[in-house]
């Protein structure tokens, strides 16, 4: 127990180090290719999280988070170059219509179980792909949204990221620790439950959706803005986007706080050192990793952790979709 | 004028829809008995129509016997992944995201693989009747797609008869509707999964000979039809066979209507707008006798 207790502190002090760490982070390393690094890293901590609030705490897998991510975009950009609305407001319209996208989503699936969701969240996001392909007046299809950058150096953007990924982890935080992130996590163990207590599960499912379309959306706009180009393959992307996602919270450990962090960590290091080292082969050596991680590591990173410091708490405690499946008897042998 | 248009499209539209059932079917067997949802399902038909593809190229033979070998070479990917890759993870009954994920990193490899390859130029067969047309009146149809539906709903037909009628085939339904049951009734359980899987994957092959005869291939290609796989399997109901075979028709039939009637572009836009559409009325799927 003492020692779980000095870990608390240490992490405690651990975190603080890192927020001033990241504070200054500019100042200690001024190269632009680190900052552009680190600028992905922050993008890839609010998308994770994002991703996770649902997915992760909520049990509600979704396969196509890059609907969000896209209509955020091109809704910050066609605000911009339309109608001159700067992305300070922009990125909060993104966040915003990403939610408004969310809603009828959110509404129709979650009436259902199963994989209804994670599949139709993939079909959402390929469908508002083609739309963006295909309504030329409004979108330039395939050609793209070219945006004049806002700033030159990358320190603003930095900023600017640094702050959504504080107040999307701080509002994420919150969520988790108050009654909605309670319902979330018993609507996951066990749904029928949840409602025989009296939880609206479809309500709180639908919330931690818009939660997450919100901040995801935003994210999209951050991401138009910072690149300065959109087209619909890049930012309605399954793999690039929305199994991407999936990847850094469930690398980093899927349902912890921690774990997006550490999963757009592994994400961003790993995607460029397979780009410069593999060339030709990245995706490949890509798809295997995606595989090895969910063989070997399937707690990700965090979870793994988790695990091994806390050696007292039997292995099921991490899995509580196992335990429910032997239970029940409903395994998939 | 205006009416052989319709029928045009429309008979244009049925036998799309045959082969996007068939396609769906792999995708069905695999969620009815296995209960995951495998998105390299179209990652393997563009593995099938590879193979035959060279087969057609190299040694000249008919995409339409290259079934002979593309059914058991993906009989035998589909055994090597399960064997291999989901079954690990099943022992370890690890949550649902994750085994889709992993078929989702199956995908990537196949489709990535195929790029390296092959590159990522488009290749199409020209077989003596690649050109050719059936005439009925003001009607015109492709030969090859008449063709290619016929063996479609040949396989189809052979698939329900292997199901209903063999032993493996009840072994299989049995484990489709209960996992435990089929176990104390005597059923491998793990067998059948394995098998199963091979199937599905067999299934692709079959497709893929079919496929290539009226469409061209590219590495890309796979994504694209594992979507339409999958919701030629939700417009059906979750994991029935016979009703991928209706959800593919219907699929098919929007699809060229919307082509026509509205605008290429938007064809692919179309079948999901039909899939949100099942999803709100019909969830159960356009047959409605499907279980979750």
């Amino acid at each position: 127990m003492d020692m779980r207790r000095g870990l608390i502190r240490f992490g405690k002090g651990f975190g603080l180090l890192l927020i001033a760490l990241l504070a200054v982070f500019p100042f200690l390393v001024p190269d632009p290719y680190f900052l552009h690094m680190a600028i992905l890293f922050l993008l890839w901590v609010v998308l994770g999280a994002s991703w996770n609030l649902l997915g992760g705490y909520g049990g509600q897998v979704s396969f196509g988070h890059a609907a969000f991510f896209g209509v955020g975009a091109y809704t910050s950009s066609l605000l911009f170059t339309k109608a001159g609305i700067l992305p300070w407001l922009g990125m909060i319209l993104g966040g915003i219509g990403g939610v408004i996208i969310a809603i009828p989503i959110g509404f129709i699936c979650f009436r259902l179980r199963g994989p209804f969701f994670a599949l139709s969240m993939l079909a959402l996001s390929e469908s508002l792909r083609l739309v963006a392909l295909n309504w030329r007046s409004l979108t330039e299809g395939a050609v793209g949204i070219l945006l004049p950058p806002l700033f030159k150096s990358k320190i603003p953007y930095y900023y600017i990221i640094l702050a959504v990924a504080a107040i999307t982890l701080i509002v994420i935080y919150k969520v988790v620790d108050s009654k909605l992130g309670f319902y979330l996590v018993a609507i996951r163990e066990d749904q029928d439950a949840a409602e025989s207590l009296g939880i609206d599960t479809t309500t709180y499912k639908v919330l931690a959706l818009l939660i997450s379309a919100f901040f995801t959306g935003m994210a999209g706009s951050f991401y138009a803005n910072y690149m300065a180009y959109i087209d619909p393959s890049i930012v309605f992307s399954i793999v690039d986007i929305s199994i991407a996602m999936i990847l850094v919270a469930v690398r980093g450990g899927v349902g912890t706080l921690l774990g997006p962090g550490v999963g757009a960590l592994v994400i961003v290091v790993l995607s460029e050192v397979f780009r410069t080292l593999f060339a030709a082969a990245n995706l490949i050596i890509y798809g295997i990793l995606i595989i090895l991680v969910i063989l070997f590591m399937p707690e990700g990173v965090v979870g793994g952790l988790k695990r091994y410091l806390a050696p007292r708490l039997p292995k099921e405690a991490l899995h509580p979709e196992a335990v429910r499946a032997q239970a029940s008897g409903e395994g998939p042998n | 004028m205006e009416w052989s248009i319709l029928f045009q499209t429309l008979i244009a539209g049925i036998m799309v829809g045959g082969l996007y059932g068939l396609i769906g079917m792999g995708m069905a067997i695999n969620f009815g008995v296995l209960r995951i949802i495998n998105l390299a399902q179209g990652e393997l038909l563009m593995v099938g129509m590879y193979v035959c593809y060279w087969l057609f190229t190299l040694y000249k033979l008919d995409p339409l016997l290259s079934p002979l070998i593309t059914v058991p070479f993906l009989f035998l990917l589909g055994v090597t992944i399960h064997r291999f890759l989901l079954t690990p993870l099943m022992r370890a009954r690890a949550p649902a995201e994750n085994q889709i994920l992993l078929t989702v990193g199956v995908g990537l490899v196949l489709t990535n693989l195929a790029l390296l390859m092959f590159t990522a130029n488009y290749r199409s067969v020209s077989t003596s009747y690649s050109t050719e047309l059936i005439s009925l009146g003001n009607l015109s149809v492709s030969l090859p797609l008449t063709l290619a539906f016929a063996f479609a709903l040949a396989i189809s037909g052979s698939l329900y008869l292997f199901l209903t009628k063999t032993e493996l085939g009840k072994a299989i339904r049995a484990t489709a509707q209960d996992p435990e049951a089929a176990l104390l009734m005597g059923v491998n359980v793990d067998r059948v999964s394995v098998i199963t899987f091979g199937i599905g994957a067999a299934l692709e092959g079959a497709a893929g000979s079919l496929l290539i005869i009226v469409y061209y291939l590219f590495p890309a290609l796979g994504g694209i039809f594992t979507l339409k796989a999958f919701i030629v399997v939700v417009l059906g109901g979750l994991g029935s066979t016979i009703g991928a075979l209706l959800g593919g028709l219907t699929l098919g039939i929007a699809e060229s209507l919307g082509a026509v009637y509205v605008s290429t572009g938007y064809k692919d836009a179309i079948g999901f707008i039909i899939f949100v559409l099942v999803l709100i009325f019909r969830p159960a799927g356009l047959v409605g006798r499907a279980r979750m």
